[in-house]
C-alpha cells in the first residue's frame, strides 16, 4: 500500500462546494470537506441525507452538478470511474455488487485490473508476459484473501456465501486494486454483533496500511468505536464535524437524531 | 376492386417541380401517420412495463391480412371488416401477453428482446402459413375517384388515414388523462410498486396495454391496405420504422410519436422521390441510428427517458 | 484453462477429426461433411457472438451484416479486382473491424432493447447496401464465379480438405477465446455483463472493453464470411438479411449463452436443422425458428450447456444409487 502524496494541502481528498440536482430533487446542497490521510473518516445521516450520492460523486459513477471534487490535490470530478480506480481510489456498495457468478478468488483477481495491463491480444494470444502478469495476479489476490481471512473460501462461487462474508469479500476486492482511498458503503448492513467486531477489526487494520478509508454507516457503536472524525449529513446538508466526543454533544446533532445512537 | 400502388415518378413525368413536391408530402404524410400508429403502439406498451415489443410491426401486418380476408372470404363490409380485424388482432395481443410476456416476467433484458422478437417470427410465419406469400388488397373504404389538388393526386383513402389516426390519437389522449383504466396505466408505468399497493392491478394493465397496443396496429394495418397492399413479410419494416418514429418523438410521447412519424415519413418520401427509391427504406432507419446514438431521449422525450434502465 | 475445457478441446477435437472417416463410409450421410463445412463456418460467427453475448452481457442482431461485408469484400477483392483471396480475408476483416467500431462506439453506449434495436437497424441497411449498390455487388442477383481458395498453389477442391481447414481455423478461434476467457480481459468481461457499476469502479474500462469486444465478433463474422464465399463460389444479398442475424442469436442460445462449447454446438445443431432435418417443413421453417427461439428463451435460458452439468449429475446419482444395491 503506497504513501499518500499531496500538494498544498494536508488532505488526501477535498470536497470543494459539490452540489448535486437530480432534475428537480437537489440531492446535495453544497458540502465543503477535507478528508485528512491515514484516518477513518466516517460519513453518517439518516436515509436519504446525500451519502451514497456524495460516494457516487467521488468515485466517478456521477458527476456533480456544480464543485469540484480533488484526490491529492487533483480534480477527478468528471473523469471517468475506471480511470479515478486507476489514481488509487476504491470502493464497495451498498447492495454488495460482487460478480456472484465468479468464484471468491476470481472477484479479488478482479480487483487486480487497474494495476495490471494484458490486452485483449496479448492475452488471447497468451504471450509469457501476461502469463507472468496472471501468476502476479493470482499470487496477489491470494495475499489479499489471507488478509480478510476468507482464506479457505476461495473456490466458492460468491453467490453462496453468507452476507457477512460476502461483504468482506467485497472489501478485499476492493483493496486489491492498491487504493489509498477507500470508499465503504455500510459494510455493516445486516451484519450480527460478531461480524461486526470482525468488520470494525478489518477497517483498523486497513487503516494501519496507510489506507485512508470513508465509512458511511447506520451502526453508531462501529462508527463512535474506530472512526477518527465524522461527518454528518441531513438532507443532502453538511450538519456537522468532528471527532466522534465532538459530534456525539453536538447541539444540532442531537437536535436532528434526537435519542439515535 | 383493388386499384394497383402506382409509382409516383412514372405518373407525373413531366409536372411541374411543385407538384411532385406535393404529391410526395402526400405521400410522405400518409405514410408518416402509419409509422406514428406503429409508434403510439410502442409507447403504449413501454409506458406500462418497460418493454419494446418487437412484434409491434407483425399487428400492423395481421390487422390489414385479417381485414382482408373478412371481405375477400366471408364478403363482409369493408367497415364491419375494419373493426372485426381490429378486435382479432387485439385478441393476439391478448394471447401474447397471456402466454408468454406473463411467462417471462423475471427474464432477464435480453430474454425479452428474444422472447418479443421470437413472437414477432411466430405471427410472421403463421401468416404465411395462412395467407401465403402473396400480397393481398382491401377496398377503399369509400367509392370515388381521386381528388385533385394542384395537380397533386390525393386518394380519398388518405382522407380516411388521417381521419381514422386523429380519432385514435384524440381517444388515447382522452383515454389516459381522463379515464381511470388511463391514468391507472400511466402509474404502472411511473412506479409499478405503488400501483400495486394502491389497488391498481398491475398484471391487468400490463393485459391492457398489449390489447390496446395491438389493436392501434392493426387499425393501422387496415387504413393502409386498400394503398399499399399488405402481405405477411412488411411487418419488420414497419416495426423497425415505427420504432425510429417513437425514439425520435420521445419514448412515451404520444404526441412526439406522431410528429417523428410524420417527419420520418416525409423524409422517406423526400428521399425516394428526389435522391433513390432503392435506398428510402434506409431513410427511416439512419433516423433511428442518430436518434439512438446521439438524442436518446427524442426530439420531445424528457431527460427521465433516457435516464431510464434497459 | 482449467481441466474440463482442456478435456472438452480433446475430445471434440478427436470427434471432429474422425467424423469425415465415418461419414464418408456410411452412404445415407456422406454429405454431412458438406454440412459440416458449413457449420464451422457459422461456428466462427456464433464464437464471437458468444464472447459479445453470453460473456460481455451485449446484445447483436447484425452478425449477418458483419458476415455479409467479410463476405462480399472478399469476392469483390478476388472476382473483379483480382486480389488473393488470402489478402482479401484481412482486408474484409479490416472493412468489418472499422465499421464495427465506428457503429459499436456510439452503439454500445445504450443498453439492452435500444443497443438490439440500433444493431437491428444497422443490420438492415447493410442488407439494403448490398441490394442496392449493383455496380459492385451485382444487386439483387448476386455474384458468381468467385474464385476459390489455394494453399500454396494446390487448389482446396475436395470436400474433406475444406473440412480439416475451416475446423482447424475454428479450433484456432476457439483456442484464442479461451485464453481470453481465463485472463484478466475475461474476467473483465464477465464482470461488465454482471455488475456493469462495480466493473467500472474496480478499473476495467467498460465501454472500450465493450467495443472491442463487439469489433472482435465483427472480424470472426467477417472472416466466416470470407470462407463461405470462397466455398459457395457465388452471392446474393438473400444470405445476409435479418433471419440469419436471428439465425445466429438462435445458435448461442440454443447452444448456451456462457458456454463456447454451447457456441460450437449450437452452430453444428442449427446447420443441420436448417439444411437437413427441417427440410420436411419448407416454407414454414420460419415458423419452427420461431418456435425454437422462444422455447429456448423460456424454458431453458441456459441453453443446451446448461444441462449438461444436470445430466451429468443424474448420471452420476444414478450410478451411486446403482452401485449401492
Amino acid at each position: 500500500m503506497q504513501e499518500a502524496c499531496c500538494t498544498d494541502s494536508s488532505s488526501i481528498l477535498e470536497i470543494s462546494d459539490v452540489q448535486m440536482h437530480f432534475g428537480g430533487i437537489v440531492a446535495l446542497k453544497g458540502i465543503r470537506y477535507a478528508v485528512p490521510p491515514g484516518i477513518i473518516q466516517a460519513l453518517i445521516g439518516p436515509n436519504g441525507a446525500g451519502k451514497t450520492t456524495l460516494f457516487h460523486c467521488i468515485s466517478g459513477l456521477i458527476q456533480p452538478t456544480f464543485g469540484h471534487v480533488l484526490f491529492e490535490g487533483r480534480q477527478i470530478d468528471g473523469m471517468l470511474p475506471h480511470k479515478i480506480a486507476r489514481l488509487g481510489i476504491s470502493r464497495t456498495f451498498q447492495h454488495v455488487a460482487l460478480f456472484k457468478s465468479m468464484t471468491v478468488l476470481e472477484n479479488i483477481m478482479l480487483g487486480r485490473h487497474p494495476k495490471t495491463k494484458s490486452g485483449f491480444w496479448a492475452t488471447g494470444l497468451r504471450l509469457p508476459a501476461m502469463r507472468r502478469e496472471e501468476r502476479k495476479i493470482l499470487e496477489m489476490a491470494r495475499y489479499h484473501l489471507d488478509f480478510v481471512g476468507l482464506g479457505d473460501l476461495a473456490n466458492l462461487p460468491a453467490g453462496t456465501l453468507p452476507l457477512g462474508k460476502q461483504r468482506i469479500l467485497e472489501i478485499a476486492r476492493a483493496l486489491a486494486t492498491d487504493p489509498r482511498l477507500l470508499l465503504l458503503d455500510e459494510p455493516a448492513g445486516g451484519l450480527n454483533i460478531r461480524e461486526t467486531e470482525v468488520l470494525g477489526d478489518l477497517i483498523q487494520r486497513i487503516r494501519a496500511c496507510g489506507v485512508t478509508v470513508i465509512l458511511v454507516e447506520h451502526d453508531m457503536n462501529l462508527v463512535m468505536e474506530i472512526a477518527d472524525r465524522i461527518l454528518v449529513l441531513h438532507y443532502g446538508s453538511q450538519l456537522a464535524s468532528g471527532t466522534p466526543m465532538e459530534i456525539m454533544d453536538h447541539p444540532a446533532v442531537i437536535e436532528a437524531y434526537l435519542g439515535g445512537g | 376492386m383493388c386499384q394497383p400502388k402506382r409509382k409516383s415518378k412514372s405518373w407525373f413525368r413531366g409536372t411541374s417541380l411543385g407538384t411532385d413536391f406535393l404529391q410526395y408530402t402526400i405521400t410522405g404524410l400518409t405514410v408518416g401517420v402509419i409509422y406514428a400508429m406503429v409508434a403510439i403502439g410502442y409507447n403504449i406498451i413501454y409506458n406500462v412495463t418497460e418493454i419494446i415489443n418487437f412484434a409491434q410491426g407483425e399487428f400492423v401486418m395481421l390487422g390489414g391480412l385479417f381485414a382482408a380476408f373478412f371481405v375477400g372470404t366471408l364478403h363482409l363490409p369493408v367497415f364491419l371488416a375494419f373493426f372485426a380485424a381490429v378486435l382479432t388482432t387485439g385478441c393476439v395481443g391478448f394471447a401474447m401477453e397471456r402466454f408468454v410476456i406473463r411467462r417471462a416476467r423475471n427474464a432477464g433484458v435480453l430474454s425479452l428482446i428474444i422472447i418479443t422478437i421470437a413472437v414477432s417470427i411466430l405471427l410472421k410465419g403463421s401468416a404465411m402459413l395462412g395467407y401465403g406469400k402473396d400480397p393481398h388488397c382491401l377496398p377503399a373504404f369509400s367509392t370515388g375517384g381521386p381528388i385533385m389538388i394542384a395537380g397533386a393526386v390525393l386518394q380519398p383513402q388518405v382522407l380516411w388515414i388521417f381521419g381514422v389516426s386523429a380519432l385514435v390519437v384524440i381517444a388515447l389522449s382522452v383515454f389516459f388523462h381522463r379515464s381511470f383504466y388511463g391514468k391507472a396505466m400511466l402509474a404502472c408505468a411511473d412506479n409499478p410498486i405503488a400501483a400495486r399497493m394502491v389497488g391498481i392491478p398491475v398484471r391487468q394493465m400490463v393485459l391492457l396495454a398489449f390489447i390496446l397496443s395491438a389493436s392501434i396496429g392493426a387499425a393501422a394495418g387496415v387504413i393502409i391496405t386498400p394503398i399499399s397492399l399488405m402481405d405477411y413479410d412488411r411487418g419488420a419494416m414497419l416495426g423497425l420504422k415505427g420504432f425510429g418514429a417513437a425514439v425520435l418523438g420521445g419514448l412515451g410521447n404520444f404526441y412526439g410519436a406522431l410528429l417523428a412519424g410524420c417527419v420520418l415519413g416525409l423524409a422517406e418520401s423526400y428521399c425516394a422521390g428526389y435522391l433513390s427509391s432503392g435506398y428510402k427504406d434506409a431513410v427511416a432507419l439512419i433516423f433511428l441510428l442518430m436518434a439512438l446514438f446521439f438524442k436518446p431521449e427524442g426530439l420531445f422525450g424528457a431527460e427521465a427517458a433516457s435516464l431510464k434502465k434497459f | 484453462m482449467n481441466k474440463k475445457d482442456r478435456w472438452a478441446f480433446v475430445g471434440m477435437g478427436l470427434l471432429i477429426a474422425v467424423f469425415p472417416g465415418v461419414a464418408l463410409n456410411v452412404k445415407c450421410i456422406s454429405h454431412y461433411v458438406d454440412v459440416m463445412i458449413f457449420a464451422g463456418i457459422f461456428s466462427l460467427v456464433s464464437l464471437g457472438l458468444c464472447m459479445l453475448m453470453g460473456y460481455a452481457g451485449q446484445v447483436s442482431m447484425a452478425q449477418a451484416a458483419f458476415f455479409g461485408i467479410g463476405a462480399y469484400s472478399s469476392g469483390i477483392l478476388t472476382s473483379r479486382l483480382g486480389w488473393n483471396p488470402w489478402m482479401a480475408m484481412p482486408a474484409g476483416a479490416g472493412v468489418a473491424a472499422l465499421v464495427a467500431w465506428v457503429i459499436g462506439v456510439p452503439a454500445l453506449r445504450l443498453k439492452g432493447h435500444y443497443l438490439a434495436m440500433a444493431t437491428l437497424g444497422f443490420g438492415v441497411i447493410v442488407h439494403i447496401i448490398l441490394g442496392e449498390e449493383v455496380k459492385w455487388t451485382g444487386g439483387p442477383s448476386g455474384m458468381v464465379d468467385i474464385p476459390g481458395l489455394q494453399i500454396a498453389g494446390w487448389k482446396l477442391t475436395s470436400e474433406v480438405a475444406w473440412y480439416y481447414m475451416i475446423w482447424s481455423v475454428v479450433f484456432i478461434a476457439l483456442l484464442f477465446c479461451l485464453h481470453v476467457i481465463y485472463s484478466r480481459v475475461g474476467r473483465g468481461l464477465r464482470a461488465i455483463h454482471e455488475e456493469e457499476m462495480a466493473a467500472e469502479s474496480m478499473g476495467v474500462p467498460t465501454a472500450c472493453y465493450k467495443v472491442q469486444i463487439f469489433v472482435f465478433s465483427a472480424i470472426l463474422s467477417a472472416i466466416a464470411g470470407s470462407f463461405y464465399t470462397h466455398y459457395v463460389t457465388c452471392l446474393n444479398p438473400g444470405s445476409f438479411n435479418l433471419m440469419w442475424s436471428i439465425r445466429f442469436v438462435l445458435m448461442v442460445m440454443v447452444g448456451g449463452m456462457q458456454s463456447l462449447w454451447g457456441a460450437i454446438l449450437g452452430a453444428v445443431l442449427l446447420t443441420f436443422a436448417g439444411n437437413e432435418w427441417l427440410q420436411i417443413f419448407s416454407d414454414f421453417e420460419i415458423l419452427v425458428y420461431g418456435a425454437m427461439l422462444l422455447c429456448a428463451a423460456l424454458f431453458l435460458p441456459g441453453g443446451l450447456a446448461s444441462l449438461v452439468p444436470k445430466v451429468i449429475g443424474v448420471f452420476r446419482n444414478s450410478l451411486t444409487y446403482l452401485c449401492k444395491r
